[in-house]
């Protein structure tokens, strides 16, 4: 059995999670339908359904907005979140000048840091992107010195025995070790640069779901603040499991018979 | 167990030295070799000085405690950790830069989970610009002569322990190095695979004829495979005793039963300081 027959089959597994998220849906219809609540304070699922086929356009064009600023944010995290660690893992000074500084971009908020990178990037897309990378990149440098610092002592010596290259050591044994670390920090990169991308679209934009969000705050629709949400959820989960299956399929010896991963 | 008398000594069938496959003359001669480490406030000399030579086509042993510095010697007899003091020699050069005369299984297998263990097998042969169909050949050869031919093209977590470190073992083997290193290569495993595996190293030195330095701290291993054991004390070790092994080959059960298998070990034993008289 393949590592991603086992991925489909843990999905099959997840039925109890469908079941419950279906009653949860049921009772919250129920309690809007006979509740004392407002339409405009919690909107029922059925209207918020309705909101959101009656109005496929503005979804997949606000959709599309928010996951371009993702999936670039994600790539720029990736590759730069990766060769910042070989330069760390490698050089010494870059480890001792880069990375205290990389941990200040961790402690402060994110979000404090948004509405600088829209003074300084403008009103585009950019500030979205900047802030998803600057929240998503630090998970990919930190796995990927884990995983380059976590090849065995022995195999190091071994390569060294052998008169391997610098080149040759990396490309050969450091970088596929580190490879499952790389992609398990992918996994969580690709989440935090959605949070990323709409706390960027908060800070402010004409576009995008997180707009979509906003914008239906302060016109009292919430059926479109909570469709937003709905399509957020998607496009997350969605990415969430396209990371996962690149992983099941890069790296199958990460993987045991089951599709469990061997190193978390 | 046969009983040891008191007085016995080694078996002297045979007055030459060791009995090697082909030309004599050391292949290694470790002189003087030191290993201090520099700590921040006092170093501690951790290892030697040691001095001894290896013949060609030998099985060296060395023993020790937990400690002494075995590995760390054995890892600067391979050229990838420097010695404080002294040199290594190999054939008459200095040692740095010979590590594809040498092959190497470490304690655990090390093998790389991507790979299959035909191309784990091959890895020397890939970094030294090898690579080739002859190479494959060897490769596959060698994985049949440890009884893995069925599993090359498997990767290792599917095989076990023992098997993985049989893997190892023709990873070592493959770019025909001079000298076969081992570091405590069955120490991991457990009693019953650690003695197949004894008779499958002693089948493969015999077939290949290889220098092998065999570092271990099992007693009767040392003295089951070996020629001759370095026998080295606690930190900082020395070689405190040399013994030739004076046993018939191949060695089989009847080493294990002969009188003087037990005598070296008890004279491995007190060396080590771990002999007691039980009181008569």
């Amino acid at each position: 059995m393949t590592a991603a027959g086992g991925a489909l089959r843990r999905l099959g597994s997840k039925w109890k999670a469908f079941v419950f998220l279906a009653l949860l849906i049921l009772a919250w219809e129920g309690y809007t339908e006979w509740g004392h609540t407002q339409r405009f304070v919690l909107p029922p699922p059925t209207s918020v359904w309705s909101y959101l086929i009656h109005n496929p356009g503005l979804f997949w064009h606000h959709s599309l907005i928010t996951l371009r600023e993702v999936l670039t944010a994600f790539v720029i995290s990736v590759s730069l979140g990766v060769v910042l660690a070989g330069l760390i893992e490698r050089f010494k000074v870059v480890e001792e000048t880069l990375l205290p500084l990389l941990v200040v971009t961790q402690v402060v908020p994110t979000i404090a840091i948004a509405p600088l990178l829209v003074l300084l990037l403008g009103f585009g897309s950019a500030p979205k992107i900047a802030v998803a990378v600057l929240i998503s990149f630090f998970p990919i440098v930190i796995n990927t010195f884990t995983g380059l610092r976590s090849v065995d002592e022995d195999l190091v010596l071994l390569s060294k025995g052998l008169g391997a290259g610098r080149l040759q050591y990396l490309w050969k044994i450091a970088l596929p070790t580190a490879l499952p670390y790389i992609l398990a920090g992918a996994r969580l990169a690709i989440t935090l640069s959605i949070i990323g991308a709409v706390i960027g679209e908060f800070v402010v934009s004409n576009a995008g779901l997180g707009f979509l969000i906003l914008q239906g705050s302060a016109q009292l629709t919430p059926e479109q603040m909570v469709a937003a949400l709905v399509v957020l959820a998607i496009i997350g989960i969605l990415l969430f499991n396209a990371v996962r299956l690149i992983e099941y399929f890069a790296t199958p010896w990460a993987f045991d018979r089951q599709g469990r991963p061997r190193y978390e | 167990m046969s009983d040891t008398s008191a007085g016995t000594t080694v078996d002297g069938r045979s007055g030459g030295p060791t009995a090697g496959p082909s030309s004599p003359g050391p292949v290694l001669e470790i002189e003087s070799v030191q290993r201090t480490f520099v700590g921040k406030r006092r170093s501690v000399n951790a290892l030697g000085p040691v001095t001894f030579s290896v013949d060609e086509g030998t099985f060296v042993s060395i023993v020790g405690p937990s400690g002494c510095g075995k590995s760390t010697l054995l890892k600067i007899m391979y050229g990838v950790v420097p010695a404080t003091d002294g040199t290594v020699r190999y054939r008459g050069r200095d040692v740095r830069g010979h590590g594809s005369d040498f092959g190497m299984v470490f304690q655990a297998p090390v093998l790389l989970p991507w790979r299959s263990n035909l191309k784990n097998v091959m890895l020397p042969l890939e970094v030294l610009k090898r690579s080739n169909a002859a190479g494959e050949a060897r490769a596959r050869e060698l994985l049949d002569m440890v009884g893995l031919a069925d599993f090359a093209d498997h990767r290792p977590s599917e095989l076990s322990g023992g098997m993985q470190q049989r893997v190892a073992i023709c990873r070592a083997l493959v770019h025909d190095p001079d000298v076969l290193l081992l570091d405590e290569p069955f120490g991991a495993l457990d009693a019953m695979t650690r003695e197949q595996l004894n008779d499958d190293l002693l089948t493969i030195w015999s077939e290949t004829g290889k220098t092998v330095v065999f570092v271990t701290h099992d007693i009767s291993e040392a003295v089951y495979l070996s020629d001759r054991v370095l026998v080295m004390s606690a930190r900082p070790g020395t070689v405190r005793d040399d013994i030739a092994i004076d046993q018939q080959r191949p060695r089989g059960l009847e080493t294990r039963r002969h009188p003087a298998f037990e005598d070296y070990g008890i004279r491995i034993r007190t060396e080590l300081g771990l002999a007691h008289d039980a009181g008569h």
